[in-house]
């Protein structure tokens, strides 16, 4: 087990370290200069060239390539250009509307996704599942944004229940903030777990047709029992995985439901750093995602070894 | 008696029920005073000193910032934190008399050492001013007493006052200028409270302030990037108003709302078709004149901003002093613009490149011109860009055939007499125009030499002026007191209020 840990370790550096080259060199080449889009149109060359010296942006990369990642390990993620803050706390604010954002979307998800897909297989072909799947079906094709759209026209417009935008913050009571994350959180979830439902459905079923399957019926055990007990805990390694994706997505890749619900989580900071080309911020946020991706495949790799005996022992070599 | 008990609960209850109902019908019943203001950017920090960003001044100015002068929301100068001024025959001693009393948020008095420090930290050789410009006539800056200040320039500069009355020539503490980029501190109406970074950014009345009280006593700003978004929180009440509304599209079904009030005025955004003077073939006047005849601006305008937006033929908007409507020099007329183009040797399905930046005006108005140019047998590929590369390839490395840009600096036909602007326009016809205006004393003069600059720019015709950028104004009925038109970028609230 340790030797598994440090392994993970070693690679999780090594991702990283990877990543943190590749968006540096990538934003060496973008063309566009952060100073230029500060100080727009009218700009003297000794104005832009005094907002370079202020930025720092007057060495050369290969000096501010090491200070940047000794930054980094000193905990120091550098400061804005564009909000001239330190990016730790910017991110810190946004990680506190990402991160419960994408946990109450995959829990919506989930508890409304499993049932449906573990019923549908259960009577497969019979109208329930036809139904289910004709849903899940049209949930698949609507695009969230549309959706969030519909959402705030009936929750926060007609029905006043719901505010239609913003975030009223953690501040004010843990309501205070998830109220403004019900509506995106519905709207991220619905899609998902129509995706969810229906991968549940497929690995239900082709569990129902292997042999151990046969042979619990075979022994007496009620159709229910067989399901709940071996089919669907058999099924779960590919629900898992799906999860494990859907989940790194909500992080960062809700920039449309952000923007419809006017939301200040990771997907538009860093959509902003990059129109801005506020080089620390996007830098910072693609190491920390990367990070964040590779954590939450940790947990799903974890998670199969729980829900997968098989996967407890040393693999054959 | 059971009865009679239950009956006597049942009243009381009833009057706690009345109380409870004439408290809550009561309370909107006193005058509201909150605002929340609604804007599709978020300013890039809030030191209008320190960045071009017009979401900046839309924020703070003359809300939480204020200049010797301040321009008005029909564009003149007035007063500011100078009560008068007086101006040498010769045009280059300005002696501002400053109001006193007044002091900044954080208590600092504001003198004549604070227009020292401020005019000199904007001329700095350290400076980031994004207008330094505007500085550089300025020679010297004396303070005879605390009060008064006199501001000798180098030669006479018929715009210094106006200059003066921009964003970017607030008035800013030594104490507290390196701070302002997070929390602003100046002198005017509203002091800063609050920014929840890509949220919004929250102020409240300043209650020392020197001039007249504002009647808001908190306003919140709030960034809403999408249309739909923004549409969806003004019906849902979450937003009390868009001083500009970002999609045109939308306003009827607001205006069809009832609780709005939809007023549209006008920017300075005077939008182009910006050519390439200095590659061929744009720097031939037939095919500049060509381009103009082949655009038909009143569909352009229909399809892209339906229909709000005032037709322009020159670099120049009715808001300005001495505008002269010359929208009609180059009508649309396909079989001209045709013309011109074979007698300037242009064959047919010749190939240019149109860069378009990010705004929805660009963006669609691209299309439309492309499909206009496609009918005088010209083929155009469009190339959008992010701001950023738009600023390299486009504006500083000059590298376009076309591309479309709306203006937005206020009064900006001095980017028309530079040695290097991106569109590479020389005349020495209009750069003396435009010397001599600068020199000019006397304001017939002044209005006289800037109607022949806007008539200079549309004979030459270097960029093909479209029309200016509608200000759509939404806000709920009873406000009153927002500025119809923006002849700079603000959002002045200091008299907006709530009626009955």
């Amino acid at each position: 087990m340790l030797r598994f840990l440090a392994g993970r370790l070693l690679t999780l550096a090594l991702t990283l370290l990877a990543a943190a080259a590749v968006i540096f060199l990538v934003l060496e080449v973008l063309p566009g200069d952060p100073a230029a889009l500060i100080l727009g149109v009218n700009a003297r060359p000794d104005t832009l060239a005094a907002l370079h010296h202020q930025l720092g942006l007057d060495r050369p990369a290969a000096l501010r390539f090491p200070l940047w990642i000794f930054g980094l390990l000193r905990g120091d993620f550098g400061e804005s250009y564009t909000y001239h803050a330190p990016v730790a706390g910017l991110i810190a604010d946004r990680v506190m509307v990402s991160l419960p954002l994408a946990f109450l979307a995959l829990a919506l998800s989930t508890t409304l996704a499993i049932p449906v897909g573990v019923f549908a297989a259960a009577r497969r072909r019979r109208i329930g599942d036809t139904l289910a799947m004709a849903v899940a079906q049209l949930g698949v094709a609507v695009p969230n944004f549309w959706l969030g759209l519909l959402l705030i026209l009936l929750f926060a417009v007609k029905l006043a229940w719901l505010p239609a935008s913003g975030f009223g913050g953690w501040s004010g009571g843990i309501w205070h903030g998830l109220r403004s994350l019900i509506l995106p959180a519905l709207a991220l979830a619905l899609p998902q777990a129509a995706i969810l439902a229906r991968v549940t459905r497929s690995a239900v079923l082709e569990t129902m047709g292997e042999d151990y399957l046969r042979t619990a019926l075979a022994k007496g055990l009620s159709r229910n029992a067989a399901l709940w007990r071996h089919a669907v805990p058999n099924a779960l390694i590919p629900v898992l995985t799906i999860l494990g994706l859907q989940f790194s997505f909500l992080l960062a890749g809700t920039i449309i439901i952000e923007n419809v619900f006017t939301l200040p989580g990771l997907g538009r900071l860093i959509f902003q750093a990059i129109a801005g080309r506020d080089l620390i911020v996007v830098q910072d946020l693609v190491v920390l995602l990367a990070g964040s991706v590779i954590v939450v495949n940790f947990v799903v790799d974890i998670a199969y070894v729980l829900v997968d005996p098989r996967l407890r022992q040393s693999p054959p070599r | 008696m059971v009865m009679g008990d239950a009956r006597t609960r049942w009243s009381a209850r009833r009057w706690l029920i009345a109380g409870v109902l004439a408290t809550l019908c009561a309370a909107p019943a006193m005058a509201r005073d909150t605002l929340t203001l609604g804007m599709v950017l978020e300013p890039p920090g809030l030191d209008p000193t320190a960045g071009a960003a017009a979401a900046i001044r839309e924020v703070t100015y003359d809300n939480i910032f204020e200049g010797l002068t301040r321009i008005d929301g029909a564009g003149h100068v007035v007063p500011g934190l100078a009560a008068s001024w007086t101006i040498s025959p010769d045009g280059k001693t300005y002696t501002f008399a400053l109001h006193s009393g007044v002091t900044f948020h954080d208590g600092t008095e504001f003198n004549c050492a604070i227009v020292q420090f401020s005019y000199n930290r904007a001329r700095a050789p350290d400076s980031t001013n994004a207008q330094k410009e505007l500085f550089e006539p300025i020679a010297d800056i004396a303070c005879p007493d605390p009060h008064t200040a006199v501001v000798t320039l180098k030669r006479p500069d018929a715009a210094f006052l106006f200059n003066m009355g921009w964003g970017d020539a607030v008035m800013v503490a030594p104490n507290s200028a390196a701070g302002n980029q997070t929390h602003p501190i100046g002198t005017g109406p509203f002091r800063f409270t609050n920014w929840v970074k890509g949220d919004r950014v929250e102020m409240a009345r300043f209650d020392h302030y020197w001039g007249a009280a504002p009647k808001l006593a908190r306003v919140t700003f709030k960034f809403v990037a999408d249309p739909a978004a923004a549409a969806a929180a003004l019906l849902a009440g979450d937003i009390d108003a868009f001083s500009n509304f970002p999609a045109p599209e939308i306003l009827p079904q607001l205006r069809a709302d009832g609780r709005f009030a939809v007023v549209i005025g006008s920017t300075e955004g005077k939008t182009i078709l910006a050519l390439n003077n200095a590659r061929k073939p744009f720097d031939d006047i037939r095919v500049r004149r060509a381009l103009a005849y082949a655009i038909d601006r009143k569909a352009l305008v229909q399809a892209t901003m339906s229909g709000l937006g005032t037709i322009i033929g020159s670099h120049y908007t009715p808001n300005d002093p001495g505008f002269i409507d010359l929208a009609g020099t180059y009508p649309y007329d396909p079989t001209r613009a045709k013309a011109l183009l074979a007698e300037a040797g242009i064959a047919s399905g010749t190939h240019f490149t149109l860069a378009l930046p990010p705004p929805p005006y660009a963006r669609r108005g691209g299309e439309v011109i492309a499909a206009m140019l496609e009918e005088v047998g010209l083929h155009v590929e469009l190339v959008p860009m992010e701001w950023a590369e738009w600023l390299d390839q486009v504006f500083k490395r000059s590298d376009f055939d076309m591309t479309m840009i709306s203006h937005t600096e206020a009064r900006d036909l001095a980017i028309y007499a530079r040695d290097h602007y991106y569109f590479n326009y020389h005349s020495d016809a209009f750069r003396n125009l435009y010397q001599t205006y600068l020199a000019a004393t006397d304001p017939r003069t002044e209005i006289d030499l800037l109607q022949k600059m806007q008539r200079q720019l549309a004979t030459d015709e270097p960029n093909v002026f479209l029309y200016v950028l509608p200000k759509l104004g939404v806000w709920n009925a009873r406000l009153h007191g927002f500025w119809v038109n923006d002849p700079i970028p603000a959002n002045d609230l200091s008299a907006v209020a709530w009626g009955e």
